[in-house]
């Protein structure tokens, strides 16, 4: 059967970027649709990001930019699917390309159109809270960086065309089919904003000060309409109280989504946060039902919100709100303590649940597989990321709602099942540049080619290009100058390159933008010419001079002739580098041969990787051993015992039982392991290492554990009801060893197990009373279905907080006290059983494998990974990955999701020969260095060893891990550590050529 | 004394002109209270132009080209009509009186058409009175409103939406599509209202920082309004926070971009 080496990403959000990207990088095509003309997805739209509150545009901008300059990546923005033909291996898709109506090649972007634009828009991008032009970008930093006509909008006045210096408008365009052949498709169209005008009692839309979530961030952002300063939409006044409102279009079966959302719980926490960081004395109150802080370092964030941010929270739901119509100040009402009261404020934001996307129907339409009874895409406990087409995959919010990192990590999954059923074509429809050979510069003096960007008017109609060419032209070193229209176009390259070769010039300098965005196109274009790519030095002066002085042309031109000198002088002193190429071990080892580590090894062995898993028991299965019955009645010990049988069959899977890591030694694509078994020591060699060390339940010591036999945990409880046990009258304990004072994390699994066992009991024996003492529930996503069956089915929720903790005595028999929010009195059980809900606590061996590995824990004890949000399953040190359990307590569906993202990680690198890592990197000089490992300390990619040679200790940088910050070089006493491309020489230049006019 | 009103007329060159001249050549009598400016075509005079001097304290503004079909620049009277329009939608916005504006086709065989025209007009802004910005208490209020609609017909936006008018309406767009007038004047109106509204905030703000709520009652719009318009500005570079002043942003302008 034919297969293509190709995959098809629909949807452009974070989680099709995660997902190109993996793909991209280890050999196949990747086709990235968009339906909007821009890729980037909500996460453009957000201020900030919990739990670490990083700005989300500065963490997204570099995956943007490295899908949309990826060789092997086509963006097809502004397309929609029409039709899928095909099957598994080998599909044939149909788009319709809608009109952009300018010509992607030849629009520099640079908004000249959009300013002259005499037509405004409603802006998406803010919400409708701000106003685009009827040409456009979805937003400033948008990839591909070009603009779109709204067709709706446009009126056809025809200045665009007239005002476009690269004549890059195209009024004829019409809509196209394109046809492209992939082997697999990935879903990842991300969800809708549920639009809480259907929830007519809380206003929106009718109250100005109603706001939902989303258009809270974009006031939020700095780059939103109010700059980054909370005001009321009404009036402009800067808001003191805000409520915010939990479950808009979630937990609601009125508006027919009963399931929760997941996120908004955390993202409402963030907003009254950083909202009162904006503006200090707001003060924020979140309504809630439940706040459902499952994820890896929630509950921290949760406590610091309230304890030290001042956030007030109050649970309960808002009943509805008025709005007073002078000031239009808000009234909320909502009962507290059996209390019905009405409080006003300034604002109300709304926590809007995530909705299936708008187009999903269709999309199962064309592509023929089915949605879950809710329109997101439907998959299995086991099958977290198959639809129910074959080849078709999913991840992201349309399989289930989620935030960033299960959205990034569920990617990489769905790229590992997308790669793996195409594992043969790999490397088949990719493209490698090809440059002719480097001309060896060394011993020439410096010939400085400068070349200056007029950037239509962007610059050029603020700084006075003609006289900053003249000013180049005399200094030191520059052989050459020019000006160009637009430097960035394709036919400047050319140019540049005609010139290099004329002018026999040895560097070159781009007066433009900004090198974040064009360094690599320029330096591509170095390497055709000949020259080494790191010859290249860039002067900003558009985003930093023109843009941002466009009142004060003279000062500008001065500050841009400065930047240009600055640039030079750098330039004649840099000098070629080498990026190391080191060579890769096609091989794995996988620690932990749980249903984590027993996916990814299947993942990497199916795609024909040797993988080595290693079990420290003498059973491979891990917890899922002992997980007898799942909600939604999938069988787990039959797909255990499939998953064992496939591993252990598997001809590139060699499985070490009884088996310790001793030792691990190395860098990416070249590590060397000792395992110690029984049998002895052994040796393996493999390019990359996948911790999936799982976890393990808490044994209790609170509440009579293990003092009397009526007391067990929920794995207990669920061997014993298999076996038949059938109780009466059973309490269940939620967070007994998590969100405590020792362990202040969600176990994340507890609430779920509690309902599913309670689920079971009230199957076995429907008269039985059974108790679930709680503080949240948190049975977030679709299995709120199963909360709300148990609550149907009789099963009693009654809350208990740290001030009211249940007392558990026996004095002849189990007795449960505890008090009653609602009747506000005590009320005493005696149960048949006492299940405890213990925690999840992480792998033992943690601690010793971080220090062999030398990659950091949490404070909890699980892997910390590279970064929260974006880089869910890497370590800051290159060929380490981690999934499952050993990166915090989750599901069996979100294992596995990461187990094949992990699997699909380790494939960027296992599938290349030989890795090619970054030339401008930190060099030792050892006859300086003294060996007083300080570079080793600094270094956050663990690319300092200290290696003793005749003696004496000094560092050495392995190239293969060095990423070139220069904080070793910085730190170094010695002076003995060179930066490349930012020796001290460099910039002491730059610094002195920015003073001598400045002194003058 | 009786009130004699200052009319201002431009007069193209080709028809109009030589009209005038007709009617002296025939000696028709009419009032002395226009005065005439030559220009080569009607389609010249752009609505900054008429806003300011209306802006000085003229009573009456008067425009006269080709009839439409006789053009010596084949249809600059067209755009002259397009632009006059516009005038007389940013006077409404001012609440000076539209009837102080007034645009007619003369030919150069209608000198007693002229001479009627000068009278009939004469006569409206008689009738109409002073000009509330004529003398030397002008209405101040009126005044800014006035410097406000010359402000938005100098912008881009306008100047380029009645640059294309004529065409895209007559001829269709870039598309090939027929865009009616309707659909042309609804984009006009809105455009009108936003730029007048915004000159509105950006002057009140040269006069004096403020807040939304402090422009909202000098203006008379509403702060919702005002404060979308702020948010465009701030967008524009026009006007920016100066402080915060117990729960306002007081915004202050900034150097306007040319």
């Amino acid at each position: 059967m034919r297969k293509v080496g190709a995959v098809m990403v629909v949807g452009g959000g974070i989680a099709g970027i995660q997902a190109s990207l993996d793909l991209a990088d280890s050999g196949f095509k990747v086709y990235l649709v968009e339906k909007e003309p821009s890729i980037g997805g909500v996460m453009t739209q957000l201020d900030k990001t919990f739990p670490t509150n990083d700005c989300a545009m500065c963490i997204l901008a570099p995956k943007l930019v490295g899908a949309g300059r990826h060789p092997n990546i086509e963006l097809v923005p502004y397309s929609e699917l029409k039709k899928v033909e095909g099957e598994e291996g080998d599909f044939k898709v149909t788009l319709n390309r809608k009109a952009m109506r300018v010509d992607p090649e030849k629009c520099t972007g640079c908004g000249d159109c959009a300013q002259k634009c005499p037509v405004s828009a409603i802006d998406k991008y803010n919400e409708g809270l701000g106003e685009r032009k009827g040409i456009f970008i979805l937003y400033s930093q948008a990839v591909p960086l070009v603009f779109a006509i709204d067709k709706e909008k446009c009126l056809g006045c025809g200045i665009c065309a007239e005002v476009c210096k690269a004549e890059a408008i195209r009024y004829d365009e019409e809509d196209t089919e394109v046809e492209v052949e992939v082997g697999s498709i990935i879903l990842a169209p991300g969800f809708e904003e549920f639009d809480p005008r259907i929830v007519t009692e809380y206003g929106y839309g009718r109250y100005p000060n109603v706001v939902t979530s989303i258009e809270f961030e974009r006031i939020l952002s700095a780059t939103g309409p109010y700059r980054g300063t909370v005001l009321r939409p009404s009036d402009g006044e800067l808001p003191r109280k805000v409520a915010f409102l939990q479950c808009v279009g979630s937990r609601d079966d009125r508006v027919g989504n009963p399931y929760c959302s997941g996120v908004c719980c955390m993202y409402a926490i963030k907003e009254a946060v950083i909202a009162e960081e904006h503006n200090p004395g707001l003060e924020p109150t979140i309504f809630f039902m439940d706040i459902r802080a499952f994820g890896k370092e929630f509950d921290d964030y949760y406590a610091r919100a309230e304890e030290e941010r001042g956030v007030r929270f109050i649970r309960c739901r808002v009943s509805h709100t008025d709005q007073e119509p002078d000031s239009k100040d808000l009234y909320v009402t909502y009962v507290e303590d059996g209390e019905v009261k009405k409080e006003r404020f300034d604002m109300v934001v709304l926590s809007v649940g995530m909705n299936p996307p708008a187009d999903a129907d269709k999309l199962a339409d064309i592509m023929g597989f089915e949605l879950n009874d809710y329109g997101f895409a439907k998959t299995g406990l086991f099958t977290p990321l198959e639809t129910t087409r074959p080849g078709v995959y999913v991840c992201g919010a349309f399989a289930s709602p989620k935030d960033i990192p299960d959205s990034v990590a569920q990617a990489s999954g769905a790229a590992a099942k997308a790669g793996r059923a195409i594992a043969s074509q790999r490397g088949t429809l990719i493209t490698s540049a090809e440059y002719p050979a480097e001309r060896d510069i060394s011993g020439e003096e410096p010939r400085v080619g400068v070349f200056v960007c007029h950037c239509g008017i962007n610059i050029g109609g603020v700084v006075d290009v003609p006289e900053v060419v003249e000013y180049a032209r005399a200094l030191p070193g520059v052989a050459y100058v020019e000006r160009n229209l637009y430097t960035c176009s394709q036919d400047t390259q050319e140019s540049i390159k005609e010139k290099i070769l004329e002018n026999s010039l040895n560097r070159v300098v781009v007066a433009s933008c900004t090198p974040r965005t064009h360094e690599p196109m320029f330096r591509a274009t170095l390497q055709e010419a000949g020259l080494n790519p790191y010859l290249f030095e860039m002067a900003n002066i558009r985003d930093q001079c023109s843009w941002v002085h466009m009142h004060q042309p003279e000062a500008a031109t001065e500050k841009a002739k400065d930047l240009v000198r600055m640039a030079v002088a750098k330039a004649r002193l840099i000098q070629p580098l080498k990026k190391p190429r080191i060579d890769v071990t096609p091989a794995a080892l996988v620690i932990g041969g749980g249903l984590s580590g027993m996916t990814a090894a299947l993942e990497l062995a199916d795609q024909g990787i040797e993988t080595h898993l290693v079990e420290k028991e003498d059973e491979l299965g891990g917890n899922l051993r002992r997980i007898k019955f799942v909600l939604g009645g999938e069988d787990p010990q039959a797909k255990l015992g499939e998953l064992v049988g496939r591993v252990k069959g598997h001809e590139n899977i060699r499985v070490h039982i009884g088996t310790r890591v001793e030792d691990i030694q190395g860098y990416i694509g070249n590590f060397e392991t000792t395992l110690l078994s029984k049998a002895g020591e052994e040796a393996v060699k493999h390019g990359v290492v996948i911790l999936a060390t799982g976890g393990v339940e808490y044994q209790p010591s609170e509440y009579l554990y293990g003092e009397d036999d009526g007391v067990m945990t929920q794995l207990e409880l669920e061997e014993k009801l298999v076996e038949g046990f059938s109780p009466d009258t059973v309490v269940m304990i939620q967070c007994v060893g998590s969100r405590c004072e020792e362990r202040p994390y969600c176990s994340r699994i507890c609430c779920n197990d509690a309902v599913k066992n309670a689920l079971k009991v009230k199957e076995a024996n429907p008269c039985s009373e059974v108790f679930v003492l709680y503080k949240d529930m948190r049975t977030y996503g679709f299995n709120e279905d199963y909360y709300r069956k148990a609550a149907k089915e009789g099963v009693l929720f009654i809350r208990y907080d740290d001030e009211h903790k249940p007392e558990v005595t026996n004095d002849g028999g189990l007795r449960v006290r505890v008090l009653d929010p609602v009747l506000n009195e005590d009320i005493v059980i005696e149960p048949d059983a006492l299940v405890l809900s213990a925690g999840v606590l992480p792998a033992l061996d943690n601690q010793r494998l971080a220090g062999l590995l030398k990659v950091p824990l949490s404070k909890d004890g699980f892997f910390l990974e590279a970064h929260m949000k974006l880089r869910p399953l890497d370590f800051a040190t290159d060929g380490v990955f981690l999934c499952g359990m050993a990166h915090g307590p989750k599901a069996i569906d979100e294992s596995i999701s990461q187990a094949c993202g992990a699997a699909a990680r380790a494939m960027t690198i296992l599938s290349k020969e030989t890795l090619e890592t970054e030339g401008a990197i930190a060099r030792v000089n050892e006859d300086l260095c003294s060996g007083c490992r300080m570079c080793e300390g600094v270094c956050e990619f663990n690319a300092v060893e200290m290696v003793e040679q005749d003696g004496e200790v000094h560092s050495h940088i392995l190239e293969e891990l060095c990423k070139g910050c220069g904080v070793c070089a910085a730190t170094c006493p010695s002076g003995a550590i060179t930066a490349g491309h930012f020796t001290d020489g460099e910039i002491l230049a730059q610094v002195r050529a920015a003073l001598t006019e400045v002194s003058r | 004394m009786a009130f004699e009103p200052n009319i201002v007329g431009f007069l193209c060159n080709w028809c109009s002109y030589a009209g005038a001249d007709l009617a002296g050549v025939s000696r028709i009598q009419y009032p002395t209270n226009l005065r005439v400016i030559r220009v080569m075509c009607s389609g010249r005079v752009e609505p900054a132009v008429v806003l300011s001097i209306l802006a000085e304290g003229a009573d009456g503004v008067m425009i006269t080209g080709c009839h439409i079909g006789d053009c010596h620049y084949i249809d600059g009277n067209l755009h002259a009509k397009r632009k006059y329009e516009l005038t007389r939608r940013l006077v409404e916005k001012t609440g000076l009186k539209t009837g102080r504006l007034r645009l007619e086709w003369v030919s150069a065989a209608e000198g007693q058409r002229f001479a009627d025209l000068v009278n009939d007009f004469t006569e409206q802004i008689r009738e109409l009175g002073p000009s509330p910005l004529s003398g030397t208490t002008p209405d101040l209020g009126l005044l800014l409103k006035v410097r406000a609609a010359k402000a938005a017909a100098e912008g881009f936006r306008l100047r380029a939406l009645v640059g294309k008018e004529e065409k895209t309406v007559t001829d269709g767009n870039v598309y090939g599509e027929e865009v009616t007038q309707e659909e042309w004047d609804k984009v006009m109106t809105e455009s009108v209202e936003t730029e007048y509204s915004r000159h509105r905030i950006h002057i009140a703000l040269t006069e004096a920082p403020g807040s939304v709520k402090e422009l909202s009652e000098k203006l008379g719009m509403g702060s919702q309004a005002v404060l979308e318009h702020i948010v465009a500005l701030r967008q524009l570079g026009w006007v920016d926070v100066q402080e915060i002043r117990g729960t306002s942003p007081v915004y202050v302008t900034m150097e306007v971009p040319q």
